[in-house]
């Protein structure tokens, strides 16, 4: 149970178990590309990390790795404790849908549904009943500052307030994890750093996010930042996790 | 901002866990904190959420709003097999209500009694006293005879080229005859006791079309042989005894008078009790003929139109077979739309994966998108075809049926339609890996 290990103090002398972690975790294609090459990583329970690289560097499959979309080839993904790998299509779909919160660059809002209901959807595989969901969704979109668009559809909205939606949608849940794809790369500055600001007041609110950007700005004011290229992280803030990975491999 | 505990892992120590015994850490439970906390029974287990049906069937009708033209064409391949064959049905129910209705009209009690042929062939006569000795029946009601007379035909006037003759018959009568067979006169009157013995006629529906006679004056003549005959009245079609359509009614008297009738029934209408009507079928050829029972044929006109109507069973069972490959294509076409629904939406489904959908519920939304999508075409198809049918029957002048097995039979076809056509794309969906739609490429 080596795996077990103090985090760092910040729980204090209690053993905690971290929101995500890698050991030896390599990703290999069907067709033998290597997406990811023995990583190792760990994330504790509220940290906001953003994890950078240049695209192809396997970023993404770390994100679909953590967001159990995708199991390792080699190695052990755990999230929230849980080995992704060992568990069925129902425990991973239950993982998805009450720790887990996802926000993509494209959005992802269904077509003509109106931002409520479509926030609302975030909650329909907890098995919550529909007037919960849709009470919930209003609180969610007041959240993120869209309470007067609530009855809006996709197309009447702005970019940066569609990924509000999808943020919204994301967090309607109440995730411990949230995880972000490039969420302001279909964004423009202005509403790129509004998006980013809703995830650290998140990540304030003890919300553990990862965010995928090649922005380095948005990413120099992560509090940790984890740099992949070809498959490997090549640089992390977090010296703890750093010596960590050396001290395995 | 966001109401959420601040405490790290403040569920952390509570409860224990015992269910994945051989993993670290799992007493740490993933759920969020704070007003979850009401779940908590249900975390031990990572166990997917079940949708009610009502959420199953949101989800499913989700992918049909926002695709309504795709919907609409798809859903009418279904709905023009389904109308195909429950106008089918209906219609064929609306013509057989018609025929019932006729039948309550015009009674199931008729029984004809006429001469067959004899055992050589040669064409029998029916004896003097048939008449007499059927009338003695105790389950006979009242009888009417006609004589069939020979060489004589019809014309408007002697200017007609003699081959015209229309093939229109002449037949000597009773006066009983109208009451027997019930039958109504369109135009004019039937004979009374006066005009049976003159040369007065009474044309059946046709043969009045034949000759043009379309009203009745006092100069209203035809010629029948060489004897010009006061028309009296004109007959409605006789359903029951459809041989005297075409055909001129003088009175027997008149007949035998001016028209060289022997007086031989040349067919005897016999109204029956209507419980005993097997038995007297049975026993009428022998009182008619007691000698040579087997000269006699003995029918029950009712039959006729019963067997009329069976014989467009064929048709229908054809029809029903085109309705069933519309129904086919139909649902082929169900199958299509779903294929490439799935292909489309791909981001979807990948979005609902990750929402926390299994694949058993990508696989219920898919599959109830199918079946919703054909119970839609379904119930437009029963729809059309009522009104099918409605407008048929109205046009023929048929009561409106529609048996409500066919509606609800159709109903449930296309859902089991749906469910087949959506099957395989539903597996589909459900296989998908669900990463296309985080690849933010």
């Amino acid at each position: 149970m080596s795996v077990r290990e103090e985090s760092g103090g910040r729980e204090g002398f209690r053993e905690t178990v971290p929101a995500v972690e890698f050991v030896g975790v390599s990703r290999v294609h069907p067709g033998g590309v290597r997406a990811l090459d023995g990583v190792d990583l760990r994330v504790e329970r509220g940290e906001m990390v953003a994890i950078v690289g240049p695209s192809g560097s396997g970023k993404s499959t770390v994100l679909n790795l953590v967001g159990t979309l995708d199991a390792p080839t080699e190695g052990t993904v755990r999230v929230f404790g849980h080995d992704v790998g060992a568990l069925d299509d129902g425990a991973l779909s239950a993982l998805r849908a009450r720790s887990l919160g996802f926000v993509f660059q494209r959005f992802h809002l269904a077509p003509n549904v109106r931002a409520v209901d479509d926030v609302a959807d975030g909650l329909l595989y907890t098995g919550s009943p529909a007037r919960v969901r849709r009470t919930r969704a209003v609180e969610a979109l007041t959240r993120v500052g869209l309470a007067d668009r609530i009855d809006h559809r996709p197309h009447e909205l702005s970019g940066g307030q569609r990924q509000r939606v999808a943020i919204a949608r994301a967090v309607v849940g109440a995730p411990a994890l949230l995880l972000a794809d490039e969420p302001t790369g279909a964004l423009d500055t202005a509403s790129g750093a509004a998006v980013m600001d809703l995830l650290h007041e998140l990540h304030r609110d003890g919300v553990t996010v990862l965010v995928i950007t090649h922005d380095r700005e948005s990413a120099a004011l992560a509090p940790r930042r984890v740099e992949v290229r070809d498959g490997r992280v090549v640089a992390d803030s977090a010296t703890v996790s750093v010596s960590a990975r050396e001290g395995r491999s | 901002m966001i109401g959420r505990g601040k405490g790290e892992g403040r569920t952390a120590r509570r409860g224990g866990a015992k269910d994945h015994g051989t993993r670290p850490g799992n007493e740490d439970r993933t759920a969020p904190r704070g007003r979850r906390g009401s779940r908590s029974a249900g975390r031990d287990r990572l166990r997917p959420a079940r949708l009610s049906p009502l959420d199953h069937l949101r989800t499913g009708a989700s992918g049909l709003r926002a695709r309504p033209t795709r919907v609409v064409l798809s859903a009418l391949g279904i709905a023009i097999g389904i109308a195909a064959m429950v106008s089918v049905v209906g219609i064929s129910a609306s013509g057989r209500a018609d025929l019932e209705a006729t039948l309550a009209r015009l009674g199931t009690d008729l029984i004809t009694v006429a001469p067959g042929s004899t055992l050589f062939g040669g064409n029998a006569t029916l004896p003097e006293e048939a008449r007499g000795r059927i009338d003695r029946m105790p389950e006979v009601e009242r009888t009417a005879r006609v004589e069939s007379v020979g060489g004589a035909n019809v014309y408007r006037s002697d200017l007609v080229p003699k081959a015209e003759s229309g093939g229109i018959g002449v037949y000597g009568v009773d006066v009983d005859l109208l009451d027997t067979l019930r039958a109504e006169t369109a135009l004019g009157e039937w004979f009374n006791g006066a005009t049976a013995d003159h040369p007065a006629v009474v044309l059946g529906a046709s043969a009045a079309e034949r000759l043009g006679v379309t009203r009745i004056t006092p100069d209203t003549l035809v010629l029948i042989g060489d004897v010009y005959f006061a028309v009296v009245g004109v007959l409605e079609p006789v359903e029951l005894a459809p041989e005297l359509d075409n055909a001129a009614l003088v009175g027997q008297g008149a007949a035998e008078e001016l028209l060289g009738a022997t007086g031989d029934a040349s067919m005897v209408y016999v109204r029956v009790d209507p419980e005993r009507i097997s038995e007297v079928r049975e026993l009428i050829g022998r009182n008619a003929n007691p000698e040579r029972p087997n000269e006699v044929e003995v029918s029950r006109p009712s039959d006729a139109l019963a067997a009329g109507q069976a014989a467009d069973r064929t048709l229908q069972g054809l029809l029903l077979g085109l309705g069933g490959v519309a129904l086919l294509v139909g649902g082929v076409g169900v199958a299509n739309t779903m294929v490439i629904s799935v292909l489309e939406r791909r981001g979807e489904i990948g979005l609902r994966r990750a929402l926390g959908a299994t694949r058993g519920a990508i696989r219920v939304q898919f599959l109830v998108e199918a079946m919703a999508l054909s119970l839609l075409g379904g119930v437009f198809g029963v729809a059309l075809g009522a009104v099918v049918t409605l407008v048929f029957a109205l046009v023929r002048g048929w009561p409106f049926a529609l048996p409500w097995w066919a509606g609800v039979g159709a109903v449930a076809a296309t859902v089991a339609i749906g469910a087949v056509a959506g099957l395989l794309p539903a597996l589909r969906a459900a296989a998908q890996h669900p990463i296309g739609a985080l690849s933010a490429d």
